[in-house]
């Protein structure tokens, strides 16, 4: 579990976080939502420590991250895998070498089995016969898929998703969405996914957090959204004529 | 941003990629890499740069000192101390600030807005110590050696002009190449191409690190990297200089 306790962060007097409070469980997906610009890469970034937040605490299963020396934070991170929106892939570096970087790095697995875990994780995203590729020999979807494959390769407890499906088709999109599901419950994690797609949280959601003017404005699971008299969440979510009429025909 | 509060940030991650790395094996085979990246791939310009710097120095040397009372034999003599001294440490450097300082932050910048870095950080690994020392050793090994090429090249650029055109005879410039030879000058340059090494691999690594932004600001990034490296250059020459040979 994730406790986000009184989270700040600005930029330059700009408030992008002010007083942020969230919890995120075990085996659930977490989504945060929000306009673009409303600050949930910053709050991922700053639950991580790649921002450090003014004010605030943050416990990884009980353990305080803000302020621990980087040391503490080094050893967190290597249970944390994350997806950047972009895929984030080394790109001087293949395919497999991508995925078996975290294995080269933090364990003293042989050559084969740091190789079958590669194999295990490129075939658990649905890669095959590209281990050898570039990421700019393959597609934006695959290079997601890879990335979410480097990310869970050393078993992480803790999975984070920065706009999974960014610049991808619809297919691909729920595709990404439902494998980050099932590895959420497969493997127990606790995973935190920021996107601005209702399609996503109708998808996979768990439980949600809408993020307006700096605070956490609105949360609930994705049946209550519907449900919800909060005006700026319904300006946001039935922003789409799709969504205008499934809530009329609730 | 202020001058000193770039200093500062510059020791800071300085202090982050001077720090013991996590695993040997992989600092050894990134170190090969940057070898072949900084120096391997840079030995064709020094080298073309060397060979014609050396024939252009002959020559002009050889025509502005007609004066009978001048010994040809210094037409050697100046090639030779000329290349040590000045050109094949410093002149190269600035050539060097040119082709690894840009290269350097452009890579180390394209790694910064592509997350690249971030997700190396996320992992657990010290993105500084990992990116950046590799390069500052690797610059370290690999400078003096192509400072010694330089000077060899020059000589050699500097025989083949006297050979061709005769402006000075072989004999001569042979002989001024022996003539009062000081072997401190060749120490003296390498110790200042140690100095250069750490100075543009740094720099530009620094500035690739602190890129924000797009596309653009990598290039932004990638020029800053080479004006301050040659910048720095030019001011730690001037001490290295008073402190070395005075
Ligand atoms: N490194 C930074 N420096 C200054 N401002 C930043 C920085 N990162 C983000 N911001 C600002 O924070 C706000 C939220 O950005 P972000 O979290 O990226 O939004 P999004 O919800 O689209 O992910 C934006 O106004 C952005 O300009
Ligand atoms: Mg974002």
């Amino acid at each position: 579990m994730i406790e986000v306790k009184n989270i700040s962060k600005s930029f330059n007097e700009h408030k992008v976080l002010d007083g942020i409070n969230a919890e995120f469980q075990p085996g659930q997906v977490s989504m945060i939502i929000g306009q673009s610009g409303s600050g949930k890469t910053v709050l991922l970034k700053s639950i991580i420590g790649l921002y450090i937040p003014e004010d605030g605490e943050i416990l990884f299963d009980g353990r305080e991250f803000v302020g621990a020396s980087i040391k503490f934070q080094r050893e967190i991170r290597k249970e944390i895998g994350m997806l950047f929106q972009g895929g984030a892939l080394f790109t001087s570096l293949t395919v497999e070498e991508n995925v078996m970087f975290p294995l080269n790095l933090f364990t003293d697995y042989s050559k084969s089995e740091k190789l079958d875990r590669v194999n295990f994780c490129l075939e658990r995203v649905n890669i095959k016969d590209s281990n050898y590729l570039y990421p700019a020999e393959i597609s934006g979807g695959m290079q997601k898929r890879v990335a979410i494959a480097r990310a869970i390769s050393l078993n992480p407890k803790y999975l984070f998703c920065d706009e999974p499906n960014s610049g991808l088709d619809p297919q691909n999109s729920i595709l990404i969405d439902r494998l980050i599901k099932e590895l959420t419950q497969e493997y127990n994690m606790t995973t935190i996914v920021n996107t601005h797609d209702m399609n996503s949280v109708m998808e996979i959601a768990d439980k949600v957090y809408f993020i307006n003017k700096a605070k956490v404005w609105w949360s609930g699971n994705n049946e209550e959204i519907f449900h919800s008299d909060n005006k700026e969440l319904n300006d946001f979510v039935f922003a789409s004529e799709l969504f205008k009429k499934i809530k009329e025909n609730l | 941003m202020n001058i000193f509060e770039n200093i500062g940030k510059y020791f800071v991650l300085m202090k982050a990629a001077f720090t013991k790395p996590v695993r040997a094996k992989i600092f050894g085979k990134r170190i090969l890499a940057e070898i072949d990246s900084i120096g391997i791939n840079s030995i064709w310009i020094i080298s073309i740069v060397s060979v014609f710097m050396g024939a252009v120095l002959t020559l002009q040397v050889a025509i502005n000192f007609e004066n009978p009372f001048i010994p040809r034999y210094l037409v050697g003599l100046s090639t030779r101390d000329t290349m040590i001294l000045e050109f094949s440490s410093t002149v190269i450097c600035l050539i060097l600030a040119g082709k690894v300082g840009s290269n350097i932050a452009s890579e180390i910048g394209t790694m910064r807005i592509t997350e690249q870095i971030d997700a190396l950080e996320i992992m657990g690994v010290n993105s500084a110590n990992y990116l950046i020392l590799p390069k500052i050793v690797a610059a370290f090994i690999t400078f003096p050696f192509l400072s010694i090429l330089s000077i060899i090249l020059g000589i050699v650029g500097g025989y083949l002009v006297s050979l061709f055109t005769g402006v000075v005879s072989l004999y001569d410039y042979v002989y001024g190449l022996h003539y009062a030879f000081i072997p401190f000058y060749v120490f003296y340059t390498l110790i200042k191409m140690c100095v250069f090494a750490v100075i543009i691999t740094s720099v530009s690594s620094f500035c690739g690190y602190y890129t924000q932004g797009g596309a653009l600001e990598v290039g932004v990034s990638s020029t800053k990297a080479v004006v301050y490296s040659i910048i720095i250059i030019l001011i730690f020459n001037l001490i290295l200089t008073q402190l070395l040979l005075t």
